[in-house]
């Protein structure tokens, strides 16, 4: 192999690393969203609201989405610090919230699943509905 | 050999009912827990621990009637064929006993259930096969499996835990079977999560 060959092989190997982080990140996320599935989704509201758009949204903010008044009354907007906290014991996090789950105990799973979702908000299941601006 | 791959339904049909046999009795289980006169008075008094059992189950309650409506979907879909068909209105019944269990649960304890909503947000323009019907179920099912056992530990009453456990077990149940209907291990892995 040529010089400038191996060069090029190197340098397309080091991306495909690169890359296979964060892949492996929302790969995992996914997976743990499936937790979720029970009560949500990317692109409508179920039992719980749906999830396009979701960081940066002002907490209990959905218009015609049934809130706890808890929620309505957490003065949370979801970043990445916010949701790990809430997250990891819901119902610790806001008392008399209707998300009655012990939470996700790994940070590393935490983690991975508010990247997913972070991701999500770009896709086109959640640009197409328009769901992400809301 | 599977059911789903049995050349006769009713073969199919009767190996599944032969064992859904425990289905039964958990049920049965539940059902007289429900009925313990002592549960309302357990909880009487009890402050925030009984509040927060009652939204629990409330929430609890809002997912199963969802589940009821989406196996109502796929029934009338018209995109499931026996045996499968058979099995979505047997799941659909557990569920629909589970939201009768869980509503007459809130009211004992004070509480008010949360009703069916008038119409429900399905992803009905992804529904073109029977796979897309086994394959939406089964991640509704997956879902209330999780969502169930992050229910167990925040209950006030243990006794709610174990009713909460017995309806897990019958869903975790429900997403083998769609599972294996998929063509996919039935069964994952070693634990859920």
């Amino acid at each position: 192999m040529s010089d400038r060959r191996l060069a090029g092989a190197l340098a397309l190997a080091f991306a495909c690393t690169a890359q296979a982080g964060p892949a492996d990140q929302l790969a995992h996320g996914e997976q743990v969203y499936a937790r979720c599935l029970a009560c949500h989704a990317l692109a409508y509201d179920r039992v719980g609201p749906h999830h396009c758009g979701l960081l940066g949204r002002r907490a209990g903010s959905v218009p015609g989405f049934a809130y706890s008044q808890a929620m309505k009354d957490s003065r949370i907007t979801w970043d990445e610090k916010t949701l790990d906290r809430f997250l990891a014991a819901p119902t610790q996090a806001v008392p008399g919230t209707s998300m009655t789950y012990a939470g996700i105990p790994d940070a590393k799973d935490r983690s991975d699943l508010i990247a997913y979702l972070r991701h999500s908000g770009e896709s086109p299941e959640c640009t197409r509905t328009g769901s992400a601006q809301r | 050999m599977s059911f789903f791959q049995m050349p006769h339904p009713a073969a199919a049909r009767r190996i599944f009912l032969g064992r859904s046999a425990g289905l039964v009795l958990s049920g049965t289980a539940v059902a007289l827990l429900a009925g313990k006169e002592g549960l309302a008075a357990q909880q009487s008094g009890a402050g925030d621990g009984a509040s927060q059992d009652v939204q629990i189950l409330n929430t609890a309650l809002g997912a199963e009637l969802e589940a009821i409506a989406a196996y109502q979907l796929g029934a009338e879909s018209k995109l499931l064929q026996k045996p499968v068909l058979d099995l979505a209105v047997t799941f659909q019944g557990h569920h629909k006993e589970h939201a009768d269990l869980l509503a007459k649960t809130v009211e004992k304890l004070g509480g008010k259930p949360v009703l069916a909503k008038s119409n429900y947000n399905f992803p009905v323009d992804q529904l073109k096969s029977q796979a897309d019907v086994l394959r939406f179920a089964s991640k509704l099912e997956q879902g209330a499996v999780s969502a169930y056992l992050g229910a167990v530990p925040l209950f006030g009453n243990r006794d709610l835990s174990k009713a909460a456990a017995s309806i897990l077990g019958d869903e975790a149940m429900h997403w083998a079977v769609l599972r294996n209907a998929l063509g996919e291990a039935p069964v994952p892995s070693a634990f859920v999560s």
